[in-house]
Parts: structure tokens; C-alpha cells; sequence
């Protein structure tokens, strides 16, 4: 039993990291946060056990560096201008339009719980021992982000 | 309220494969930046087939052909040299100019940055001789086991140049049997006698 060349954790764990740090972060910071969580793990990579959970390994990095990002934009001034419209042609274009302006105003801790939960598939034993707290809050976190979330989709399905 | 959890995240992709290209790249390059890229490799295409390049920071470490497995080479050198194993083309960018320069016959001998932490003791001896048989010029394992000062060790000589982590960069294919059939390979017998008629002109 021994260590996978890292390029494979990449290769298998990059789409997932990936989607998730977008649901937490936002499409803006998602390219940032992927990097730190990447570059962190690389380094840390040799001390990691051979049989360890990859997969839990990557989401608690993902966490910490998400936790980071939305504190150092919650002390940056923000914009009160509406932003320059954006042109992309990405398959990201789509769900920047669609899920991420109903996720934004969720807080942060129900985003962790509903992206850990539902897009990654982590139990929520696993997802408290990630975001902190018992795994019944957890579930509580991810209940409410989805119900608010639906509200959300509803709303926008009636004003279309 | 009919919205199924999974049709929430719908227009999320999966995938989102010009995003992570970019990011592999970046990330390849920030872990050089920070000196946490141990082992860096790339594959070339050549005349004897799709070479696996990798190299260390302190040069390269390890060429192999096709038929030795790249995943399985890349999986050994995760354990014996460090698992921060990252394709990242540009390190190897000197070493696959030297490549090609050696198969269009304009090179005759290699000017790169090698790193011989994979071979110990006596097949290290064995290797490190191997650049004193001239371009086009071919040895006997006998006469190799001699210039090592070990000339009963004609079967180590054997197994140095068949476990040889840097093939045409230390050229094991110049070194045949007595007979002059070509021996062992490992990029195969064909592999080797491609390289002795390119170096004969």
C-alpha cells in the first residue's frame, strides 16, 4: 500500500474540488480557491497516510481555504457599482446565471453543508467533522440551505 | 416546491475541462515556483515509440519506453523518488529538444542535467561508463565488465544495462553480445537496433 502519484488525485479529485469550491465561493473565487486547496495538499502530500480518504482529505482543504477566502472578502470593501457585464462563453456561463445567485445568499455554513452533502456525497458525520458541529446540525444546515434554495427557484420561476 | 435536490445544481457542470486545464497548468507551475514539484514528466513521441520523460529538480531522473507501462513507472517513481508526481511538460521542455535533435541524427551526445539517485553501486558504476562508448561505436558486456574493473561481472553488466533508469541518454544500446547479436533491451530488440543504425549514419 502506497502513495498514488499526485497527478492522479488531480486527474480524479480536480472535477469535484472543483464544483464544490464553486458552490461554496462563488464562480469568481472558485479558480483561486482550487489552487490553494491543490497547492496545500500537494505539499502536504507525502505525510499523508496510504489509506487515508482522499476524497474527505481534499474537502476539508477545500473548507479551510473556502473559510479563508469568504472572510478576506467579507473585510474588503465591496463594489456598490454594478459590476461589468461579463463575456463568457464557458459551460460555467450557465450555472453563474442560475445556481450561484440563489446559493450567494445562503450563509456560508449551509452552502459547506449543502455542497459537502449533496454534490459530494459525504455522510453528515462527515461533513460536521469538516464545518464543525454535530452531524444533526449539519443535517438541520443542509434542510434549510436546500428549502431556501427551492424557494428561491420558485420565486425565479414565477417572475420569468 | 416539486424541485428535486439534484435538479438544483442541474446547471452545474461535472466537468469543466477548459477550467481545469488551465488550473493543472498553474498549479504545475506554482508548485515548481515553490519548490514543492519533486518529480516532473511528460511524454514524447519518437521512433521508438512514446517516451515517458520525468525529471527531478535536480535533473533527469527517469526515460522509459512504452512497453515498461507509463502508469507503472509513474507509480514506482512515486515510491522510490517522492508521490508529489505532477505531468508538468515544461522542465522536460530541454530534454525533449535534445530528443529530437539526437533522432534527426543532428546530436551525438547529450548535454543534460542528470539525476542517477536510481541506480546504486555497481549498476550505478555500470551507467556512469556507458558515455565513454562513442556515438556509433558499440562494446561487448565483456569489455564493459572490464572498464569497471569487474570483468567476471559480465551478467551484473547485463542487468545494470538492463535496469539503465535513463536509456538513450546513457546509451545501453551500444553495448551487445560478443557475438554481435544486439542482447537485451529494454525499449525491445527492434528499439535497439533502430539506435545502432541510426548512430551508424
Amino acid at each position: 500500500m502506497s502513495l498514488e502519484p499526485f497527478e492522479t488525485v488531480v486527474t480524479r479529485y480536480g472535477p469535484m474540488v472543483l464544483r464544490v469550491c464553486r458552490a461554496v465561493v462563488g464562480p469568481d473565487a472558485a479558480d483561486d480557491a482550487w489552487s490553494e486547496t491543490f497547492l496545500s495538499a500537494l505539499q502536504a502530500y507525502p505525510r499523508l497516510r496510504p489509506d487515508s480518504d482522499v476524497q474527505g482529505w481534499l474537502v476539508t482543504i477545500a473548507h479551510r481555504k473556502a473559510i479563508d477566502q469568504i472572510r478576506a472578502a467579507a473585510r474588503r470593501p465591496r463594489p456598490t457599482d454594478t459590476l461589468p457585464e461579463r463575456v463568457t462563453e464557458a459551460p460555467a456561463a450557465l450555472w453563474e446565471s442560475d445556481v450561484w445567485p440563489v446559493l450567494q445568499h445562503l450563509p456560508p455554513k449551509q452552502r459547506a453543508c449543502v455542497a459537502y452533502h449533496h454534490l459530494v456525497g459525504l455522510p453528515y458525520a462527515e461533513v460536521a467533522a469538516i464545518v464543525g458541529g454535530t452531524a444533526d446540525a449539519a443535517r438541520r444546515a443542509a434542510a434549510d440551505g436546500i428549502k431556501a434554495m427551492r424557494t428561491a427557484v420558485a420565486a425565479q420561476e414565477v417572475r420569468a | 416546491m416539486s424541485t428535486r435536490t439534484s435538479d438544483l445544481f442541474a446547471s452545474l457542470p461535472e466537468r469543466d475541462d477548459a477550467v481545469l486545464a488551465r488550473l493543472h497548468q498553474r498549479l504545475a507551475a506554482r508548485a515548481a515556483a515553490d519548490g514543492v514539484l519533486d518529480v516532473a514528466y511528460r511524454t514524447v513521441d519518437s521512433p521508438v515509440g512514446p517516451l515517458l520523460l520525468a525529471a527531478t529538480e535536480r535533473g533527469l531522473v527517469k526515460v522509459s519506453f512504452e512497453r515498461e507501462g507509463h502508469a507503472h513507472v509513474l507509480e514506482q517513481l512515486a515510491d522510490d523518488v517522492s508521490p508529489r508526481v505532477l505531468n508538468a511538460p515544461s522542465r522536460l521542455d530541454p530534454v525533449a529538444r535534445e530528443l529530437d535533435e539526437y533522432f534527426a541524427g543532428r546530436r551525438t551526445r547529450f548535454d543534460l542535467p542528470l539525476d542517477l539517485q536510481l541506480a546504486h553501486g555497481f549498476r550505478r558504476a555500470v551507467i556512469e561508463h556507458l558515455t565513454d562508448i562513442g556515438y556509433g561505436h558499440t562494446a561487448s558486456y565483456a569489455t564493459v565488465a572490464a572498464a569497471v574493473g569487474n570483468p567476471r561481472a559480465v551478467r551484473a553488466v547485463g542487468s545494470a544495462c538492463a535496469k539503465n533508469p535513463l536509456p538513450l541518454v546513457l546509451p545501453c544500446h551500444r553495448v551487445v553480445r560478443s557475438d554481435g547479436s544486439p542482447g537485451q533491451y529494454g525499449g525491445g530488440e527492434a528499439a535497439k537496433l533502430l539506435l545502432i543504425a541510426l548512430e551508424a549514419g
